[in-house]
């Protein structure tokens, strides 16, 4: 028994400290977006109008949100905050694969990883299906 | 245009608090919003609800983490099982009628409603066996977490792995394909069948929601479905609002959680059951 609480006590504590390393990243990404998305919107403010482009158009490809968001007009710099935000669980999957292999925690790399390209298989099925 | 704004900014703040308590997408108080008071078309509205979904998840998983509520090896053990699901469903859309989706998945919903008002009335939260379950040992599972309205340390075992994981298989295949139930059912797999206590068991089905929407998400995203007038400031609220909900939650007593928590899922799974007999 006391060999089994002490497994668990090293257990709890290496994941505490898996927790705080993705936390921290995921709260960075998160910043990132949202002051992205709020820079876009208050563009909008601003400008006024439909965001820079013609009404009920946006820029759905990556070369026109580039193209939009290097001119600053707001519903480019909005998609881009978007993007981010969109990307930050995958970012999570990611930094929880080194997290993972940091604290030698070899089963849960494999299974993040597993996770990982399942995710990615899902978006190339995504924008083909 | 600047109302619009404070309004899917406000009601971002009231999703985000709720679903981040909940561990509910917020889907459910989104899309009515939309659809009937802004009349959007539901196409917009679906985009906005995944942006609304991952807004939800990042925000509320930020105090999850640091304070170790949720059960990353858990989630990361059944995402395996969502993200196929997602893609079944996605593929199979055209194959499977949508219609027993909706009966089988309703009827899961109402009993996980039952059960869980089963558990209320008994009155206790964590159920402490005298053997531990050899799945979850094996794959490190069991977890603990700080009760912040009991102020002491909750150690709680999990149970029923295979089941828990078909459950989020099927709830992976009914959210790519129905576009719904993004937080409901992964509440119900862990809380009904893995035997998970209720406040894990939300942190951390806001934790893997967003990793299964972010997939459909780049897809509404380039298709331009997510309109950013409307996303941009109701995803800002939900932000604030889920920081906001996931330190509500913790100070929360998991009986007042339980107690919001089952007429909502039964009334998604009534709407369900409601669907798939209208011929969905």
């Amino acid at each position: 028994m006391d060999e089994q609480s002490h497994q668990n006590q090293t257990t709890a504590n290496e994941m505490v400290h898996i927790e705080r390393i993705i936390g921290r990243i995921l709260q960075v990404g998160v910043v990132v977006a949202a002051v992205i998305m709020l820079f876009g919107l208050i563009l909008l403010l601003i400008h006024g109008g439909n965001g820079g482009y013609p009404v009920g158009h946006q820029p759905t490809t990556i070369s026109s949100i580039i193209a939009g968001t290097v001119a600053l007009k707001p519903y480019a710099v909005m998609m881009v905050g978007m993007f981010c935000l969109i990307m930050t669980p995958v970012l999570r999957v990611v930094v929880s694969i080194y997290a993972f292999y940091k604290e030698h925690d070899t089963l849960y790399v494999w299974i993040t990883s597993i996770v990982l390209v399942i995710l990615c298989i899902s978006f190339v099925i995504g924008h083909t299906v | 245009m600047i109302q619009t704004m404070l309004i899917m900014m406000a009601v971002g703040l009231f999703a985000g608090v709720a679903g981040a308590i909940l561990g509910l997408g917020g889907g459910i108080i989104i899309t009515p919003v939309l659809t009937l008071m802004m009349g959007l078309d539901i196409k917009y509205a679906i985009g906005a609800s995944i942006i609304a979904v991952i807004a939800t998840s990042s925000g509320s998983t930020i105090a999850y983490l640091r304070d170790d509520v949720l059960n990353l090896r858990v989630a990361m053990f059944l995402e395996i099982a969502t993200t196929i699901g997602g893609i079944s469903g996605a593929l199979l859309t055209g194959v499977l009628d949508p219609k027993y989706l909706y009966l089988l998945f309703g009827a899961l919903l109402v009993f996980s409603g039952w059960n869980m008002w089963r558990k209320l009335r008994r009155g206790q939260e964590v159920m402490n066996n005298v053997t531990a379950d050899r799945i979850a040992t094996k794959l490190k599972l069991n977890g603990s977490y700080f009760d912040k309205s009991e102020f002491k340390q909750v150690d709680y075992q999990v149970e029923q792995v295979p089941q828990g994981f078909l459950v989020m298989l099927g709830a992976g295949l009914a959210s790519g394909m129905l576009g719904i139930g993004s937080g409901a059912f992964k509440v119900t797999a862990m809380d009904t069948f893995m035997k998970m206590p209720l406040k894990p068991s939300s942190a951390t089905s806001n934790l893997m929601m967003g990793v299964t929407a972010a997939a459909s998400a780049t897809v509404y995203f380039f298709n331009g479905s997510i309109l950013p007038n409307i996303a941009v400031p109701l995803a800002l609220g939900i932000l604030v609002g889920a920081v906001i909900g996931s330190r509500v939650m913790q100070v929360l007593p998991a009986r007042v959680i339980r107690i919001i928590f089952i007429p909502v899922i039964l009334f998604i799974g009534l709407q369900m059951l409601y669907k798939g007999i209208i011929g969905g």
